[in-house]
């Protein structure tokens, strides 16, 4: 897996931040269109694929990514914000025990890489 | 959620036409082919609502006898008091208002080379492809002395319904002091961590109400799901309420006399109840025999890569009816696989490539109010066979804080309100 994905200065601040610094930060600076989602990738999921991958991540996270309870919506977050926290919850370095560190061990950088895309575009095709 | 539009589903019919010349399409174009689903809980229930995501053109038609579907899941919450019965209900406005014909009658019979579908009204309905997710059936034969009568005095309450409103009202009925006895089956089974967490409910309601009470679990296996997690917990919370038996120690039940209210094990110890819970060996609901897609075990064999199923090509079968080891049979599981092969079939009718096999599970389990454990699995297709992807999954930590198993009680039911808003719509 090239290390060198776009948005890698997102990677970098979650791995010095704790993630409750972390979220205010990048959605702040999303918001001012500072972030710039990373450029496309190579070997690109198909939309089909990432929909079925999506499926399994909505039935806790609500609809399209809309929170239905304690479980935080994810739908419309920055695409770097995502992809650096569902890289730290397979590389154990976030929220020890949690279940998204369980769930993500079994995704690979392409199919993180993916579902970040996504979310960020607002959970639908 | 923008679906194809009709011109790229066009296009691509014109591309790629003469390889998926499916007859029906071919006969009728794209947007009138037709998807039958049995069943309008959590696979077919969301087989139906992302079919017309992925594909609004298709005609999609879901049949089930229920106006409104009560829930398995958060049933035994319902059992402990702390969930009311109409909380479990969903009905069918959602999949209506997405455009799915609902059909309220009971499937009985299906004609594979016709490519029809007999419904208990009378009604015969032609299919392109026919998607069964009909649950369980309990084995009526498998275990002496219970039947379907018998299961009015000792229910089994493990299809949510009168059976289960009826255990609660035996269990509201009984005097403190008294044994709640639960006979528990072999793999597999629908829910395996399903037993278990009844017991803590069960448990829950004693501890309040009839404090003198006894759990006693008789069990075919000596592992379970989240055994260590369950073992804790059920100490933790209700100190000696609640005795496990498993294989070993003689917990299999070889037979039942439910008007006596006794059960029997395989070394002939007796067990007297006052309140009697009988779990029993379960298949395949019955319309997949029909179908013609189950095999010697009772359960519908699939193609690990599509939930097409293994015996005839354009019936596809989901959830707690088809054999998915090692996905175990949750509402979860049913959910993904569903959406798996919802995206199968709307690319297999538009001409377009499938999707690659991906499916996931958690199970999350409540001990008590604000202490929740889970279980979750990540799966994939392999050489034609379903893996568990290595490294992934497991069960919460055994050496947890209270913070954290009150946090997993939270997330327990967020995603019952997630799956259930995912399933049936708002
Ligand atoms: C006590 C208990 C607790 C549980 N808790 C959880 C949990 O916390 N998490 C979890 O993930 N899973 C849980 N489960 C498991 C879950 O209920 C099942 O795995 C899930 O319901 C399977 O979905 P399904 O679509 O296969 O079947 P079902 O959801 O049972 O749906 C089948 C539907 O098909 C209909 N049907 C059957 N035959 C026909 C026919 N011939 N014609 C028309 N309609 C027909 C039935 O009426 C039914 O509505 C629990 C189960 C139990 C018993
Ligand atoms: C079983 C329920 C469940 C499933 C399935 C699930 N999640 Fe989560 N997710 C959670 C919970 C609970 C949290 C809260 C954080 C924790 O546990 O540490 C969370 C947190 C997150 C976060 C951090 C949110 C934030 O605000 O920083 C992201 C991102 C996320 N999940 C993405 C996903 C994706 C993508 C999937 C699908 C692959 C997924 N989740 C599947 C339960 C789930």
């Amino acid at each position: 897996m090239p290390p060198e994905r776009g948005g890698l200065s997102t990677l970098q601040r979650s791995q010095v931040l704790p993630p409750s610094l972390v979220a205010p930060v990048l959605l702040s600076l999303a918001g001012l269109g500072l972030v710039l989602a990373g450029p496309a990738r190579g070997a690109e999921l198909p939309a089909t694929t990432a929909a079925v991958l999506a499926g399994g991540c909505v039935n806790c996270h609500g609809p399209d990514g809309r929170a239905q309870g304690a479980i935080p919506g994810i739908r419309g977050l920055d695409e770097g914000y995502l992809r650096a926290r569902l890289l730290a919850f397979r590389d154990g370095r976030d929220a020890p025990g949690s279940v998204m560190t369980r769930l993500m061990k079994g995704h690979d950088t392409h199919q993180i890489e993916a579902l970040a895309k996504w979310f960020a575009q607002g959970g639908t095709q | 959620m923008t679906g194809p539009t009709r011109r790229r589903v066009l296009g691509s019919l014109a591309a790629g036409g003469a390889s998926l010349a499916l007859p029906a399409m071919v006969r009728a174009g794209a947007g009138s082919a037709r998807v039958v689903i049995v069943g309008g809980g959590f696979g077919g229930a969301t087989a139906a609502r992302y079919l017309k995501r992925h594909a609004p053109q298709l005609q999609v038609t879901l049949i089930e006898p229920a106006p409104r579907f009560h829930t398995c899941p958060f049933s035994n919450l319902y059992l402990a008091g702390l969930r009311s019965w109409d909380s479990l209900g969903h009905g069918f406005e959602g999949l209506r208002g997405a455009g799915i014909d609902v059909i309220h009658a009971r499937a009985d019979d299906v004609d594979a080379s016709r490519r029809t579908l007999r419904l208990s009204t009378g009604q015969t309905l032609g299919w392109d492809r026919l998607v069964l997710s009909p649950g369980v059936d309990m084995r009526w034969d498998a275990l002496p002395g219970y039947d379907e009568a018998a299961a009015l005095l000792a229910p089994h309450a493990w299809k949510a319904g009168l059976q289960t409103q009826l255990l609660r009202r035996q269990m509201e009925a009984m005097a403190d002091g008294g044994s709640f006895v639960m006979v528990i089956p072999d793999n597999p089974f629908r829910c395996p961590p399903g037993p278990y967490e009844r017991a803590a409910m069960v448990a829950h309601y004693f501890k309040q109400h009839k404090p003198r009470s006894k759990i006693l679990l008789l069990d075919a296996k000596d592992n379970f799901s989240k055994k260590g997690l369950f073992l804790q917990g059920w100490k933790a919370l209700y100190g000696d309420m609640i005795e496990w038996v498993g294989l070993a120690d003689d917990g299999r039940v070889t037979r039942v006399d439910a008007k006596a209210l006794t059960v029997e094990t395989a070394f002939g110890q007796v067990h007297k109840a006052a309140v009697l819970n009988v779990i029993p060996p379960q298949k395949a609901g019955f319309i997949a025999e029909r179908a013609g897609v189950v095999d010697a075990s009772g359960w519908v064999p699939v193609k690990a890569e599509s939930f097409e199923t293994r015996q005839v090509a354009g019936i596809y079968a989901l959830g707690d009816a088809t054999l998915a080891a090692p996905m175990p049979k949750s509402a979860f599981v049913a959910n993904t696989q569903a959406k798996l092969a919802a995206a199968t079939i709307a690319a297999d009718l538009l001409g377009r490539a499938p999707p690659a096999a991906f499916y996931a599970n958690t199970c999350y389990s409540l001990i008590g109010p604000g202490y929740g454990i889970s279980v979750a699995g990540v799966y994939r297709a392999e050489d034609g066979r379903i893996i568990e992807v290595p490294g992934s999954g497991g069960v919460s930590p055994s050496d947890a804080e209270a913070a954290f198993r009150a946090d997993e009680a939270a997330y327990g039911a967020s995603w019952y309100a997630a799956i259930c808003t995912d399933t049936w719509g708002a």
